[in-house]
């Protein structure tokens, strides 16, 4: 292995340790590379495939994993029938196999404990994987900067790391919603529809004060409801990163 | 390396050579930016050509829409790997813009900047001739708010950070300056054909 420290531009390789489950569209897959990639939450990762004549494709994945753990980083890859990569992580990537990556990529959508709050996060889909690398560092940093995370999605069981935030909830006090569009008996943290105004406007309300930063990310339809919806309720747009995941 | 049990989807050969390397092409626009998509109102949209800190001559909509407008199809080429091929533009060359200012470049390099306070670094001689435009139509119809409407750059040749959405103003800088994506890790050329995508890049 060379010394010094890696280049961000200098592919690596990394071995998958983990796949999980976490709803019928999304896992998370758990990459051990040769040594650590420190990184603050939010950045992400470029992945490289290899056909075996050379071919190659390359995308991006945030980061879903607290900085905390450099040695092992966490995606959440959301399967797209018709792609070509995200396919490929859900139906032939097995524990044990190796792919190329590099990074950490981004010096924008970007937070750590020392930026503080009020924080507000709201994601769609895979959308919550840069969120849940900051909610996991600030849970890890044992930090009480007042947060909120709005997350959408479908059913309950689309919501990715339900659990986890449920517990994060509990434990650290973030203050979680999540915005099912289509689960009839909304239960507790839970409303029974799609992102709007309304939603937004409650989940600001469950801040001590007005956010000083906000992180959406999803597609980029999910992001322009999201930020509509913020500036209505007065959110200057100048606090507020955006991450599109294309689409 | 080659990665066990990939295969991937070809670009077909035609178009290969057309897509530089470590793209994939796409019939989508997807869109890519940093904040919320500003709504500019016509009414109110100017557009400013500076020198340092000096305005040299600035636009509104009507008097922008008086000046030559020309056609350009063009690939496109975004540093997230998409690329999209023979994409319809129109609006103002930058040769078309300093003559109505009676302006020649002053220096070697140039900060487009958008009303959302994004920014970005473009040598001048990469904005001359046929290759960059100030575009405010797209196949055939006003430029939408996502793609940087009212008026953005294109400078197709390069990644297309490089082409600021909602421009409003176009600096002459002494020396060449970062702009936003260059301060945080992208690369301050950013060819797709050698893939100057981070800073880092050859
Ligand atoms: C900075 C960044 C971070 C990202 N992080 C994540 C992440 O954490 N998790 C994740 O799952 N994805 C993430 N993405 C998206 C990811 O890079 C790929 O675009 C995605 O996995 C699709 O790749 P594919 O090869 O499967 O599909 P492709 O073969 O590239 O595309 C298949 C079809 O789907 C369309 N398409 C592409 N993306 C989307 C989309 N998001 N929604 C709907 N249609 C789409 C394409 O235009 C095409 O028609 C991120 C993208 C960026 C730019």
């Amino acid at each position: 292995m060379s010394a010094g420290p890696a280049r961000v531009s200098s592919w690596r390789e990394a071995r998958i340790v983990a796949i999980e489950r976490l709803t019928p569209r999304v896992s998370a897959f758990s990459l051990q590379p040769e040594g650590p990639i420190p990184f603050r939450p939010g950045q992400h990762l470029d992945v490289r495939l290899t056909a075996p004549d050379g071919y190659q494709a390359r995308r991006s994945y945030s980061i879903a994993s607290a900085p905390e753990r450099p040695e092992i980083l966490e995606l959440a890859i959301e399967r797209l029938d018709d792609g070509e990569v995200s396919p490929f992580f859900h139906d032939v990537a097995e524990v044990g196999d190796a792919i190329e990556i590099r990074g950490p990529i981004g010096g924008h959508f970007i937070w750590t404990v020392a930026d503080g709050g009020p924080l507000l996060l709201i994601g769609a889909g895979s959308g919550v994987a840069p969120l849940m690398a900051m909610v996991r560092h600030r849970a890890a940093a044992g930090s009480d900067v007042p947060a909120a995370l709005l997350l959408a999605a479908r059913t309950r069981a689309g919501a990715p790391y339900r659990a986890e935030l449920d517990r994060l909830a509990d434990e650290t006090g973030l203050a979680l919603t999540l915005a099912l569009s289509r689960e009839p008996e909304p239960g507790p943290r839970e409303v029974g529809r799609r992102v709007d105004a309304g939603v937004v406007a409650a989940a600001l309300g469950r801040l001590p004060a007005p956010p000083s930063h906000v992180f959406v990310c999803g597609s980029n339809a999910f992001v322009n409801v999201a930020t509509d919806a913020l500036a209505a309720a007065g959110v200057a747009a100048s606090v507020i990163r955006t991450e599109r995941y294309g689409g | 390396m080659a990665t066990r049990g990939f295969t991937g989807r070809r670009t077909p050969s035609d178009a290969a050579a057309r897509t530089p390397p470590g793209q994939a092409l796409t019939d989508d626009f997807p869109v890519l930016s940093a904040g919320p998509t500003p709504k500019i109102d016509l009414a109110s949209w100017r557009f400013a050509l500076k020198v340092g800190p000096r305005t040299v001559k600035a636009w509104d909509w009507t008097a922008f829409n008086t000046l030559p407008m020309t056609r350009l199809t063009t690939d496109i080429h975004c540093v997230t790997t998409w690329s999209k091929l023979d994409t319809a533009w129109e609006g103002v060359a930058i040769d078309d813009l300093l003559a109505d200012a009676g302006l020649a470049p002053p220096t070697g390099f140039t900060l487009a900047h958008g009303y959302d306070g994004y920014s970005t670094n473009v040598p001048a001689a990469d904005l001359a001739g046929p290759k960059a435009m100030i575009a405010i139509r797209y196949d055939g119809a006003p430029l939408e708010p996502d793609h940087g409407g009212p008026a953005r750059l294109l400078v197709p040749h390069l990644y297309l950070w490089k082409s600021a959405k909602w421009l409003n103003a176009l600096q002459f800088t002494e020396r060449d300056e970062a702009g936003f994506w260059e301060l945080r890790g992208y690369h301050m050329y950013g060819d797709p054909w050698r893939e100057q995508r981070y800073h880092d890049d050859p």
